[in-house]
């Protein structure tokens, strides 16, 4: 561990990695939140896996893959959206369709990418040492664009995310609010496959905000502690990846997946215990009335 | 006056079995209209109709003399069984807050971005001491008894001042005692806006209500006195156990 603490002062190139985990996090937790309570793991998972298709072409025509990365994701928050509003019967064999097709495209684009074989292990399970510098600023420019839609529009959202057809009744424009929300997740998912690759994506975006939800019960408060969730669990697994020369996405899910498992497990036996007490309390006031 | 809600040859149906056919009904202002049929005979989906969360396939319908969407935020509606998780991290008087998005009938209202207003958190605070759930603001929704949800998500619909305000079952799922006090609560309300609630329990709604209209697919109006054996079997279509009601 001291290893990777004296590197990080000598290497910038550690200093970039950091920087981006917690970038990265901030996304994590205020997007993620949104997809635990609403339940749109499955879409999120849809979105984050055909933007396989826009990285590839994004190499096959010699762009960064990053920048190929943000309009595949838009693009497929909104299919999948505009299928979830108006195509329910069918809606899971659609998103399944769309999640492998997306993939299908960007294998064939990379197969057939022009000289230099990009590397499609990193794009499938990120590789968090290769980010750029200039990435940095590309990530801090989604964050702030994230973060000042949201703040603008939270109670929209929450009436969305809560109680659609109540939200409709108000006169709120629930279609517009739900795409807005998915291409909100879709700009996530581009700040996070740089971290741990868009196989990955969805533990990192559920992970944290649902062990936070176990604890805390407001929307807010979860995105707060879901972000310095997730940004303790991606700096830790880093850490941890770092000496043995592991790589770092997989450490860092493997991580956040324990965590998830420890937090359930203590809350389930935390509640049943409080039940029976509460049967046991209740049981002895009946015996004292007697 | 002109009627508040004004329906006239209304059909509707999902596919092509049809649920509703030739409705016609006028609510007029300040009205207390129970509305009573068989399961699957329509009630609800009167409702959603009024409400503008589904079009009619013929016939015409008229809310405040507004197309039923363009109505909707003048509309307070208390639904039989809410579309969200009980497990939803949300506190009572945050529900609440919900109701007072497009309040005032204001469209651009529901798109205004940043946070309730001083004055939105006294209203909400006021209705919810309105319907007896003041203690209980800064609870989660999950931790709620049935008769405790059904006040909140009636005080959701009224911070929205609604002209109409509509539920559908509003007791389904609590118990006797409290099922009157929540309408003795609906008659209070009904001093200041017309109120349509449907129910399974035309003997129970007949006390309150001033007309009963009986919804099996086509719509029948009975005065509340005129209710008898007779009436409920032509509308149920078979023998139901008759209770002695006292009017």
């Amino acid at each position: 561990m001291a290893d990777f603490f004296s590197a990080l002062s000598q290497h910038a190139f550690l200093q970039t990695t950091v920087a981006t985990a917690l970038l990265a996090s901030i996304g994590c937790g205020v997007m993620g939140t949104y997809v635990v309570v609403k339940r749109i793991a499955f879409l999120a998972g849809g979105i984050a896996h055909s933007v396989l298709g826009g990285m590839g072409a994004a190499v096959y025509f010699g762009f960064d893959p990053l920048h190929g990365a943000l309009p595949a994701a838009v693009a497929a928050a909104l299919l999948i959206g505009w299928v979830r509003l108006h195509w329910r019967a069918q809606e899971d064999t659609l998103i399944s369709a769309l999640w492998a097709i997306g993939m299908a495209i960007g294998v064939l684009f990379i197969a057939k990418a022009p000289g230099y074989q990009a590397d499609l292990m990193s794009y499938l399970f990120g590789n968090i040492l290769l980010v750029p510098r200039e990435s940095l600023w590309f990530m801090v420019a989604l964050d702030v664009l994230l973060l000042t839609i949201v703040t603008a529009y939270h109670r929209q959202f929450l009436a969305v995310v809560f109680d659609e057809e109540f939200a409709r009744l108000r006169g709120i424009p629930v279609g517009f609010f739900y795409l807005l929300l998915l291409v909100l997740v879709a700009v996530t998912v581009v700040l996070l496959i740089q971290v741990v690759g868009l196989i990955l994506v969805l533990a990192l975006l559920t992970l944290p905000a649902a062990v936070a939800g176990h604890y805390v019960h407001s929307l807010g408060l979860m995105m707060l502690i879901a972000t310095l969730l997730g940004a303790v669990l991606s700096i830790t697994g880093l850490v941890l990846s770092y000496g043995p020369d592991l790589p770092a996405g997989p450490t860092i899910i493997l991580l956040a997946g324990a965590a998830y498992v420890v937090s359930a497990t203590v809350t389930q036996v935390f509640d049943r215990r409080r039940a029976r007490l509460a049967a046991a309390w209740s049981r002895s006031q009946g015996e004292i009335r007697e | 006056m002109n009627p508040v809600i004004d329906i006239r040859s209304l059909s509707f149906s999902y596919g092509t079995v049809p649920t509703l056919s030739g409705i016609d009904l006028q609510v007029a202002p300040g009205e207390f209209l129970g509305i009573v049929g068989p399961n699957a005979g329509g009630k609800s989906t009167l409702l959603k109709l009024i409400l503008g969360l589904l079009q009619p396939q013929s016939g015409d319908l008229r809310v405040l003399e507004r197309s039923p969407r363009a109505a909707s935020r003048l509309l307070g509606y208390v639904p039989q069984c809410p579309s969200f998780g009980r497990d939803f991290p949300i506190t009572v008087a945050q529900v609440v807050q919900l109701g007072r998005l497009g309040q005032g009938g204001n469209r651009w209202q529901a798109l205004w971005p940043g946070r309730a207003s001083g004055a939105d958190q006294e209203v909400v605070r006021r209705a919810l001491a309105e319907v007896e759930a003041g203690d209980i603001a800064k609870r989660q929704i999950g931790s709620l008894s049935g008769g405790q949800l059904q006040r909140v998500l009636l005080a959701r619909a009224l911070v929205g001042q609604p002209r109409i305000l509509i539920l559908d079952e509003p007791t389904a799922n609590i118990d006797q005692r409290l099922e009157g006090e929540i309408f003795d609560l609906l008659k209070l309300l009904n001093a200041r806006m017309t109120i349509l609630v449907v129910s399974h329990d035309i003997s129970f709604i007949s006390r309150y209500v001033s007309r009963v209209a009986c919804v099996n697919r086509t719509l029948v109006c009975h005065r509340t006195d005129a209710i008898d054996g007779a009436v409920i079997q032509e509308l149920y279509g078979e023998n139901v156990r008759m209770i002695a009601q006292a009017h």
